[in-house]
């Protein structure tokens, strides 16, 4: 095994891992960055997202603005605190984001133009046309290259890390190109791996979205925080799943049942105007809008498509100039998949899973509890999107949050002795080659993949039931007895993707079993989470809790919780459409104390 | 990725295979693939990989066309695999290989590395003409200003105009078309000064002056990012850099 020194290690070059890199070569040009990918880094998963980043810069807008949608947004599970110093620093990274180049669509002055989001009360997300994760990724990229302390471990899959005496030590990475070994040594280490949303079936994701680092820290002893909360996206292609941005109803599209009916203002969130306001219609939240489908499939009212049930995404009214330099991507994705020109036909689009809100838990300077390790971007639970994130806000939490990680982990790196070479990496090569030998039962693990999948999406689903989600916990545990018989086909070491996608799958199981056992547990309803079981209420007085999944090893993880951090904004009644605006006006009053909580609209049974 | 439509047609895949430690040179192995009208050629090699074949290689990700990890070659033109449909390709066999002009590492992986050494020897970066503290906000561009560049930032790293190249096939050391793209990319951003650097960088016989003008980068290219057209700029700036330098004081070229 060959063995590298660095100063800092950075597990994953998405939008996340490329901002700590930078940051890290920055505050300490004399330290050695190690920075490892899976993929090229302008492959990550940052590159699919679409439609922006906020940043406050209205005049008329105000940090306390995109905090409170933020807060209300997350229903209330957000860490106030960490959420304070976010909104403070999404402007100033999207700012450095343009110095860097990222090519953001401007007005006509040439300032920058932003457009309006769902769940935001003012308009503040930054873009680039749709292709706004792309440009960010792309820009963080080339740029990140004129840094010769950032050392590209490109292709390398980390197997596990390594942490001994109370602190993380470095990482063992496996060459996908040769099948050879690394361990490479680190004083600070920085999980930014990106989320899990491959463990369900039908999701937005990229292959590569599994949970890697997730799985990692979990391993070693770090909870996982909120797991139960995870983001279905309104508007997906049916079958593939694929993105298509919310950008659409930032710019004015409308969401159509069967009948042509604008269905939203049945659940909570009209009147339905010729243009929504923010906040109204189409402009609500996404947990709010893929509850909706849900309701209107089961009223029959959507559209059968050979892909399955849909409903349908207008944008022609916007017209076809505006359509095409605004969502040139989704004119593309349209056509390309669905042979539809979204100027001349609405679009088929159903929800499908798209964002894990929670994530490796850490604290406001993305630290974890295990000494030396951070995280940050999707794969982290830093504590900004609670029950439910709103679109925009996590490409700027990879920005903020990229860079804190940086600096963080110099600072830790700095402080802190020398690591020691002790025989743990040998110990994690010889387990990642045992399972390339191994003889097992002769099942192949694709077959495992499937069933997670469609386990995870019947229990684990927009609406949840007490006994599906313990269907899907069972049927976890189940599987990940039959992963430790699988056998592989390929038992070669260059470029061995069925043993690379069998390891991940590993992972996949252990995050996707703390996500059901998060969700079994938590008896209320709040943002993504939602109960249909008796629990259809918020219950501030019990859940207003942050959950926290311990790994156990092969047996289910324990399920704990902790508290959930409020500074100026006591849990209120989460309200969007007229009902929104009614509260707004009511002033504060609309905001009750802990404990004793209003009853939420219950727009399970409107 | 399952889907719903049924899979009642099929289609014969021959697909190139070369596991390094087994196998003397590349051979086609064919797979019979049963589809769907809505299937991808990635979705046919991902059935593949889970239902007849595991050992079968290649790269993915996105699905949809932005990560540029699946180009390949698809009965002999560079594509992504994923946004190709098996319905176009019915009728008879369809020959599946690596992209051309790059070493194969196995089955359809191929080296990548060179392109990306190439890439960060453009001064992929802002190098700014005006530096400015992030305090002071964001540097005005217009929408004009942004035309410039805008349409060469758009590049995937596919290297789909790399495998379309025959220049890029006969001199391998040749710059090629991807990263001309990205380095008029940055030399036409109003916010860049790095323009000087970058034309050093391609002056020599490998640079913009290899490039014979064919204009198969464009044709291939998947985001419309036209680099045949950032070569001719390269070829003005280049021209016009030596001439001017010709008549300054300083080093002559």
């Amino acid at each position: 095994m060959d063995h590298f020194d660095a100063d800092i290690l950075i597990l994953g070059a998405g939008g996340a891992g490329l901002r700590a890199a930078i940051a890290a070569a920055q505050s300490a040009p004399n330290l050695t960055i190690a920075l490892v990918s899976k993929v090229y880094p302008m492959r990550s998963h940052t590159v699919a997202a679409e439609g922006g980043s906020a940043g406050v810069v209205q005049a008329h807008d105000s940090l306390d603005n995109h905090f409170n949608d933020t807060v209300s947004g997350g229903d209330w599970l957000c860490e106030q605190d960490v959420v304070e110093y976010f909104v403070e620093h999404c402007t100033p990274e999207m700012v450095q984001l343009e110095h860097w180049g990222c090519p953001w669509s401007r007005k006509p002055d040439g300032h920058i133009n932003v457009r309006a989001f769902g769940g935001m009360k003012i308009e503040r997300t930054w873009f680039a046309a749709d292709r706004s994760g792309f440009h960010i990724l792309h820009t963080l990229f080339q740029t990140s290259t004129q840094f010769p302390s950032i050392k590209r471990f490109d292709e390398y899959f980390c197997v596990d890390l390594l942490a001994e005496d109370g602190r993380v030590q470095g990482a063992v990475v496996l060459s996908l190109s040769t099948g050879e070994f690394t361990a490479i040594h680190a004083r600070a280490v920085v999980i930014a791996t990106g989320g899990a949303g491959r463990v369900f079936r039908q999701n937005t994701n990229g292959g590569i979205v599994t949970g890697d680092g997730m799985a990692l820290a979990y391993r070693h002893g770090v909870p996982l925080r909120d797991m139960e909360f995870v983001q279905y996206h309104p508007t997906c292609l049916p079958g593939t799943g694929i993105l298509i941005t919310e950008a659409c109803r930032g710019e004015g599209a409308f969401l159509l049942n069967k009948d042509g009916k604008r269905y939203l203002e049945d659940y909570g969130l009209g009147p339905a105007e010729p243009k929504p306001r923010n906040k109204f219609m189409e402009l609500g939240p996404r947990d709010r809008l893929s509850q909706a489908f849900w309701h209107e499939q089961r009223k029959g009212r959507t559209v059968t498509t050979p892909q399955g049930e849909a409903v349908l995404l207008d944008l022609r009214h916007l017209g076809r100039a505006k359509i095409k330099e605004r969502l040139p991507l989704i004119c593309e994705l349209a056509e390309q998949f669905m042979g539809i020109d979204p100027t001349t036909a609405p679009i088929p689009v159903r929800p499908a899973v798209h964002y894990t809100m929670g994530g490796v838990l850490v604290d406001i300077h993305t630290a974890s509890p295990l000494a030396g390790l951070f995280a940050a971007g999707e794969c982290s639970s830093v504590g900004i999107h609670g029950a439910n994130r709103l679109g925009s806000n996590s490409l700027a939490e990879l920005s903020v949050f990229g860079r804190v990680a940086g600096e963080q982990a110099v600072e830790f790196a700095r402080g802190s002795s020398a690591t020691r070479r002790s025989d743990q990496a040998a110990a994690v090569e010889a387990r990642a080659l045992a399972l390339l030998g191994q003889k097992g039962e002769g099942e192949h693990h694709a077959a495992l993949r499937a069933e997670m999948g469609a386990s995870m999406e019947k229990g684990c689903g927009i609406y949840r039931l007490g006994s599906e989600m313990q269907g899907t916990c069972n049927t976890m545990g189940q599987l990940r007895q039959r992963y430790a018989g699988i056998t592989l086909e390929d038992k070669s070491r260059a470029w061995n993707t069925d043993w690379v996608t069998a390891i991940e799958l590993g992972f996949q199981l252990e995050v996707a079993q703390a996500m059901a056992h998060s969700a079994l547990a938590r008896t209320e309803s709040r943002g993504a989470h939602q109960r249909l079981d008796g629990f259809e209420k918020r219950d501030d007085a019990n859940f207003l809790r942050h959950s926290l999944a311990h790994y156990r090893g092969a047996d289910a993880p324990d399920i704990t919780y902790g508290p959930v951090t409020i500074t100026k904004s006591p849990p209120g009644q989460r309200a969007y459409g007229a009902l929104g605006e009614q509260a707004e006006a009511a002033g504060k009053g609309a905001a009750v104390a802990a404990g004793s909580p209003p009853a939420p609209k219950d727009i399970a049974h409107a | 990725m399952p889907d719903s439509m049924r899979r009642t047609k099929s289609i014969e895949l021959r697909v190139l295979r070369y596991r390094p430690a087994s196998d003397r040179e590349p051979a086609f192995v064919s797979y019979v693939v049963p589809y769907s009208d809505d299937m991808s050629v990635l979705q046919a090699l991902q059935s593949i990989k889970d239902a007849q074949d595991g050992s079968l290689s290649f790269r993915w990700s996105c699905r949809m066309a932005v990560c540029g990890s699946c180009g390949m070659m698809i009965n002999g033109e560079p594509k992504l695999a994923c946004n190709t449909f098996v319905r176009d390709l019915a009728g008879k066999a369809a020959v599946i290989e690596p992209l051309q002009n790059f070493p194969i590492e196995r089955d359809l992986v191929v080296t990548v590395g060179d392109f990306v050494k190439k890439i960060e020897s453009i001064y992929p970066y802002i190098m700014p003409k005006v530096a400015k503290p992030i305090e002071d906000g964001a540097y005005l561009q217009t929408p004009a200003q942004m035309m410039a560049y805008e349409s060469f930032s758009d590049c995937i790293n596919c290297m789909l105009c790399y495998a379309a190249c025959p220049q890029f096939g006969a001199n391998p050391d040749f710059i090629g078309p991807g990263a001309m793209a990205m380095l008029q990319r940055y030399n036409s951003d109003s916010r860049d000064g790095g323009r000087q650097l970058r034309l050093d960088q391609i002056h020599g016989e490998d640079g913009v002056w290899a490039c014979t003008a064919v204009g198969m980068c464009s044709d291939v290219c998947p985001k419309q990012v036209d680099p045949a057209n950032a070569v001719n700029q390269n070829k003005t700036n280049s021209a016009l850099d030596f001439f001017l330098r010709a008549v300054r004081p300083g080093p002559r070229p």
